[in-house]
């Protein structure tokens, strides 16, 4: 595969890492996922409607053998129910990877880094994929590399805000820094902030407000999609160094009446 | 006899298992999590494990989500 992405072993295509949350029905979420072209869709894990427990199921429409799933510990606020919410969604059999978030606070859901790292260590142990979610901070990454998780996911802006990439320098710093995957979480919102990571050299984006809460989530998807591609492309592809002065196109030679 | 199923209070017979609860919620095809008092019941001891009087019944599965 050329230009293939690799995460915790697997290879993927795509460098579009969705959300599947905030959507109106599962039939949207499943059309913006096939929109996105995303192969990996991120999951929160929560308790059973009881009294009617009979619905439809979000897996219903995300075929985990074709998708693959990735169980987040969103709301958590404490290491300890981190672990608990990722150990129980590896018991309801998606597999070992978990998108580890402990939140820090509720008005800016900025992750807690000393418990995000304490989590993760004890679920690296554990045999977990750790993804943990982090602030920009190369610091923390490059420890929750050393620790061993199976990549870093710096945010670019606060969950939701759609602010886009507000630190690229250190987004650079954490990339000439780590050697597992860089993923950028949370914060963009349009297809440019995605470009904008992906020049940086980011090796995936991971996005769902963005999508989800466009006027047109399907149409947003798809150029989310066409935005990581061209970020990636474009990254390979070297961009020209800034100047401040023009250079012309076009020959000098051959000018008329010269 | 009386148990706690996602913070709700629900009465049960003696003697049900696991299995017996997740069959009664309809939740057999289902990717379901259970947590038995914190701990997490792993799905063989579901047709074993009995139910006791006060016991805490976490049972989770997957939604939307960032």
């Amino acid at each position: 595969m050329t230009d293939a992405f690799t995460l915790a072993g697997k290879q993927y295509r795509s460098r579009l890492i969705v959300g599947t949350g905030k959507y109106r029905d599962f039939a949207e979420t499943r059309r913006a996922v096939e929109a996105s072209g995303a192969e990996i869709v991120t999951v929160a894990l929560r308790r059973v409607n009881i009294t009617d427990a009979g619905k439809e199921n979000l897996l219903d429409y995300l075929d985990p053998a074709r998708f693959t799933i990735l169980p987040n510990t969103a709301g958590c606020y404490t290491a300890d129910d981190a672990i608990r919410t990722a150990r129980l969604a590896r018991e309801a059999g998606i597999g070992t990877l978990v998108k580890l978030e402990v939140i820090g606070d509720d008005k800016t859901l900025f992750p807690d880094v000393p418990a995000t790292i304490e989590a993760a260590r004890v679920l690296v142990r554990e045999g977990f994929a750790v993804l943990p979610y982090i602030n920009d901070d190369p610091i923390a990454a490059k420890k929750l590399e050393e620790l061993g998780c199976a990549a870093v996911m710096p945010l670019a802006a606060p969950i939701g805000s759609g602010l886009g990439i507000r630190n690229p320098y250190n987004i650079r710093i954490i990339l000439e820094h780590c050697r597992v995957p860089v993923i950028v979480d949370a914060g963009v919102g349009t297809a440019s902030d995605a470009a904008i990571a992906m020049e940086l050299g980011c090796d995936a984006v991971l996005m769902n407000t963005a999508i989800a809460g466009a006027k047109d989530p399907i149409l947003m998807a798809e150029a989310m999609r066409l935005g990581v591609e061209a970020g990636r492309k474009a990254f390979l592809a070297g961009r020209i160094q800034r100047k401040l002065y023009a250079t012309a196109s076009s020959p000098i030679e051959g000018m008329l009446g010269s | 006899m009386r148990v706690t199923i996602n913070g709700e209070p629900r009465d049960v017979a003696e003697g049900t298992t696991v299995a017996d609860l997740i069959h009664h919620l309809q939740l057999n095809d289902r990717r379901i999590a259970v947590e038995l008092n914190c701990d997490i019941i792993v799905r063989e001891l579901y047709t074993t494990r009995l139910l006791a009087d006060g016991d805490e019944v976490e049972i989770v599965h997957f939604v939307g989500g960032g």
